[in-house]
Parts: structure tokens; sequence; C-alpha cells
């Protein structure tokens, strides 16, 4: 061995233990210089006492003492660092640099979406263009938010312009009646559509990769539970703005349907996607948590449901909003089944959770295989409308879905494949929901001719 | 001989402090000092000074800095503030007294350090 052998090596294993000291939570970046300038201290005494530098760096590791004790020490004076803090406090000047223009954009796009919902009232908007319009408000905003962070470049963003203009063309170019079926569904779906266009955004950067589609169902997750905790703060703000205003003899009445609630929600959408954007890998993902919480619950409620209806012979009594309710209750199966997906090690073996969630989709398969009966013979009797035709299709893409995850569940259950196969299933057939949903408001209101 | 835990930990602020007094330093050289200073038998371990230090900087008695000497690595330095000097003198007052009254209940112990 060389001489420039040995110090690299050396070299190496000072990069391996400042490594070590990183993934410590307790211990940040400028710890890591410090300690790490200690150990090189050490490593240069022991060696000017003519130890050979390798034998030096490991007595100076030994003599440090163990990493448990030594971030257990720290933990005791840092504990603050244990509850992991949020991108304010960077130490790194260029990803400091790089938070900072992420918050401008976030605030640019925050502030967009809350006044391009208020100009169409310089037209006279009513309560219906704003019912079927409001995503468009909102979700471009988002996408432009990602695709900025993204750089992305090329065919990309002219195809994401163009949905979003076909999207608008749905909302207003498409006569339909109010409160006809096809507006219902336009109202309903037309969000969806445009979401699986912000999933576009989100993985402009790598289309075809299955970890980034991945990526923006674990994105999705926690965009919504950051939106449902910021519009529960909303609510809080908006009591206090009653209680406090209407003390000094004043309404804010208008100034809060009109203006607070609106612009709040729109803007809402691009901060939670800022804050999921930027704080990833920061806090532990909570949608993960909730399906590990609620697998078991909604198992056992199946299940129970299975058994009432085996026993008692009851046959379930279907119509059109109790079938609205089994496509619920399946996509609520999916998001359970997905989102403890998307927080499993890949490589972790199998275990009593994987088989409880294969229990959990077969015992919904089940049911919605009753439902689908059921559904037949509705159908048969009064004939096909647009909104049975929509909540079968959403049967049927949610059927095929789970069915095919029950089925790689059970080969990964049973030792014949990888977990990789169950999450490949999934991220391949995202296109399909988002095919889905477009088919919905594109094509389905023209065939029932607008009804 | 060891010193006792409760001991290190009482007096390690004040000598802390102190060490700090005579000049900027930084972590190892202090263990070093402070090694010298008792002879060996102030052992401290870094998981011992090091949340001590930042204990001290978060209570504003030190302020830290990074500063390459020439020819040297760039290291975090800490530095004595207004503050900790006030807070050096306070504690110099409490050692001064329990030396005192340790002197009186030992006179012959103490009185013949230097000869040992």
């Amino acid at each position: 061995m060389t001489v420039t052998d040995g110090k690299d090596e050396l070299e190496t294993q000072f990069a391996q233990w400042r490594e070590h000291v990183r993934r410590r939570p307790e211990m940040v970046e400028s710890d890591a210089d410090e300690l790490e300038d200690h150990l090189r201290n050490s490593v240069d005494e022991l060696a000017g006492l003519g130890l050979d530098r390798d034998e030096a760096f490991l007595v100076a590791v030994k003599r440090m003492g163990g990493l448990d004790e030594l971030s257990r020490e720290f933990a005791r004076e840092h504990s603050e660092r244990l509850w992991k803090q949020l991108m304010f406090t960077e130490d790194d000047p260029a990803k400091k640099n790089r938070s900072r223009r992420d918050l401008i954009a976030m605030l640019v796009c925050a502030f967009g979406a809350a006044v391009s919902i208020k100009i169409p009232e310089l037209w006279n908007a009513d309560g219906h263009f704003y019912q079927k319009n409001a995503a468009l408000f909102a979700l471009p905003w988002v996408a432009g938010f990602l695709m900025w962070r993204r750089r992305t470049t090329g065919w990309v963003p002219g195809l994401l312009v163009g949905l979003f203009g076909l999207g608008a063309v749905v909302a207003n170019a498409y006569p339909t009646g109010d409160d006809g079926q096809s507006e219902g569904l336009i109202v309903s779906h037309l969000p969806l559509a445009l979401w699986m266009v912000v999933g576009l955004a989100y993985v402009s950067d790598d289309l075809r990769s299955a970890r980034r589609r991945m990526d923006f169902v674990r994105f999705t997750g926690e965009w919504f539970v950051y939106l449902v905790l910021m519009l529960l703060g909303g609510g809080v703000l908006t009591v206090f703005l009653y209680a406090i205003f209407e003390a000094v003899g004043m309404s804010p009445d208008t100034f809060i349907s009109e203006w607070l609630v609106p612009c709040g929600v729109v803007a809402a959408t691009v901060v939670g996607a800022w804050l999921v954007e930027v704080k990833q890998g920061v806090i532990e993902n909570i949608a993960p948590v909730l399906t590990r919480l609620f697998t078991p619950l909604f198992t056992v409620a199946l299940l129970a449901y299975l058994v009432v209806i085996g026993w008692g012979g009851r046959g379930i009594d279907i119509d059109r909003s109790a079938l609205i309710t089994f496509d619920l209750l399946l996509a609520v199966v999916l998001g359970l089944l997905l989102y403890s997906q998307s927080a499993r090690d890949p490589l972790a073996p199998r275990g009593p959770f994987d088989v409880m969630q294969l229990v959990l989709v077969v015992s919904a398969l089940v049911i919605d295989a009753l439902v689908l009966w059921a559904m037949a013979g509705r159908i048969l009797e009064y004939g096909m409308t647009q909104n049975n035709v929509t909540a079968i299709g959403q049967n049927i893409v949610l059927l095929a879905n789970l069915a095919g995850a029950a089925w790689l569940l059970l080969t990964f259950v049973r030792r014949r494949t990888g977990f990789a196969a169950v999450e490949r299933w999934q991220t391949a057939y995202l296109p399909v929901f988002g095919l889905w949903f477009w088919i919905v408001v594109l094509i389905l209101p023209p065939v029932f001719r607008f009804d | 001989m060891r010193v006792t835990k409760d001991l290190v930990a009482a007096s390690a602020t004040p000598i802390v402090l102190g060490i700090l007094a005579e000049g900027d330093s930084y972590g190892y050289a202090l263990l070093r000092r402070i090694s010298d200073l008792s002879g060996g038998e102030l052992d401290w371990t870094e998981g011992f000074l090091y949340p001590l230090l930042h204990r001290l900087e978060r209570l504003g008695h030190v302020e830290a800095y990074w500063h390459a000497a020439t020819g040297e690595r760039r290291r975090k330095y800490y530095r004595i503030t207004r503050q900790g000097l006030a807070e050096l003198a306070e504690q110099k007052r409490q050692w001064q007294t329990v030396v005192e009254a340790l002197t009186q209940v030992w006179p012959l112990l103490i009185p013949q350090e230097g000869t040992a």
C-alpha cells in the first residue's frame, strides 16, 4: 500500500464516521464538523506519539466513546432537535438559498391562486360557475409550483396547459343544464381529473419512474392531511374573527364568506404542496400512520358486515346512493392499501400486516361482488343513466385494481414474488385512474346528451 | 483517584469559563488544558464537554464562531461574553466561600498543598 492510499483510506474512514454521526437526529451538521475536528486533533496527537495513522484513528474513535452515549449526552442539551424542525433552520447556504427561492415561488403561486379566484367576479360569476370551476383556480397553481421546482421543460408544460384548458372547456363550454346529472358529475370528477394532471406535473422530471409515481401517491396523502389541518386552523381563525369584530359592533360576514374563505382555500392548496415538498422526510409522514391505525379496524368492520350478510341471508338493498357508498368504500380500502404500501420497506419480509391487508382487500372484493350482483338487476329494470354508468364504471376500475392487488398480495404472502411487484402494479395502474376520470368529465356528458 | 460525578458537574462551568477568560479556545484544546491543569485527574469525555459548551452558548455565557487559523483546519472556537465574565465572577465568589469554609474545617490538609 502506498502512502497516498493510506491517506485516502483514512479520509474514507473519517467520512464514514461522519456519516454515522449525521444519522443521529440529536446531532446537526455543525456538531459533526466540531466532533470531526476533535477526532482529527486526537489522531494528529496520537500520530505524533509514533502511532500509525490508521491505528491512531481507531484509538481516537475508541477514546471518544460510543456514539450512543455521545448522542444521549447531546440529546440532553438539545432535546428540541428530536422534534425535527421545519425548513427555517438550514445551515448550508446553498440549501438555504434554495429554500428561500421555494418560499418565494410558493408565495407567488398562492397569491396568484387567491387573486385568480376573485377575477371572474368582475363579470358577476355566480355560484354555479364557481362550483364547476373551483379546482381550476387552485390546481393549475399547484402544478405550476411543482413544475417550477422541477425545472420542467420540453413538451410537458404544453401538455399541462392543454389539459387545464380542456378542463376549462368541459366546465364552461359544455351545455349542461343546472342540476342535471352531467353537471353533478363534472363538479365531482373534474377536480379528480385535474389532480391527475397535477400528478403529471409532479412526475414530470421522470415520467416513467415507478418510484416517482409512488412519491406522487405519498404526496397526495400528505397534501390532503395538510390541507385538512390548514382548513381546521382557518376555521379557528374565522371563529375568532367573528367573535372579536362583533364585539366592536362590526359584522365580518361578507369579508369572511367572499374573501377569506375562497382565497384562503385556494391559497392553502399551494401552501400544502409547498409544505409537503420542503418537509419531505423531516417529519414522519402522517398518512401511513393513519392507515396503519385504521387497516385493522376496517378489516374487522368489513368481516363483521360479511358475517351479517351471510348469517342473516340479507340481500343488499341497492340504490344509486348505496352504490356510491360502496364505491367510496372501495376507494377507502384502496387508500388504506396504497398508503401503508407507500411507507413500506420494499425489502422487508412478509409480516402479519400483509396478511391483514390481504384479508381486507378480499373482504372488500366479496362485498363489492354482491353489490354489483344487486346492481345488475337494477340496471335491467331502469335502464342506463349517466350516474349509473359512472358509478358502475368507477366500481369496475376500482375492482380491477383491487383484484390485481389481492392476487399479487396473495403471491407475495405465499412467498412467490417480492413486494416490488405489488408496488409496480399500483404505480402502473395510476394512469388508468387518470384516464377514467377524464372519460367521466369529457366523454360521458356528450354521450348522454348533457342530460 | 477519581473525582466524583457531582463534583465534576459543579466545577465544570467555572473551569471552562475560567479557561476561556484567558483567551478563545476550541473543544480539543479545552480538554487538553483541563487534563493538564488537573494532572490528568479530570478526564472529561467529549460527550460531557461539547453539550456543556453548547449549553453555555445557549445561556449566552459564551459565543461560538468558526475560524481557520493560518495553516490549520477550520475550527469552532468559543469566546467568553460579558455575561459569561459576570457569571465567572459570581462562580468565583461562591467557590471562594466553599474553599474558605473547607480550609477552616480541614486546617491541616489544605495548607500542605505544594509539599506533597
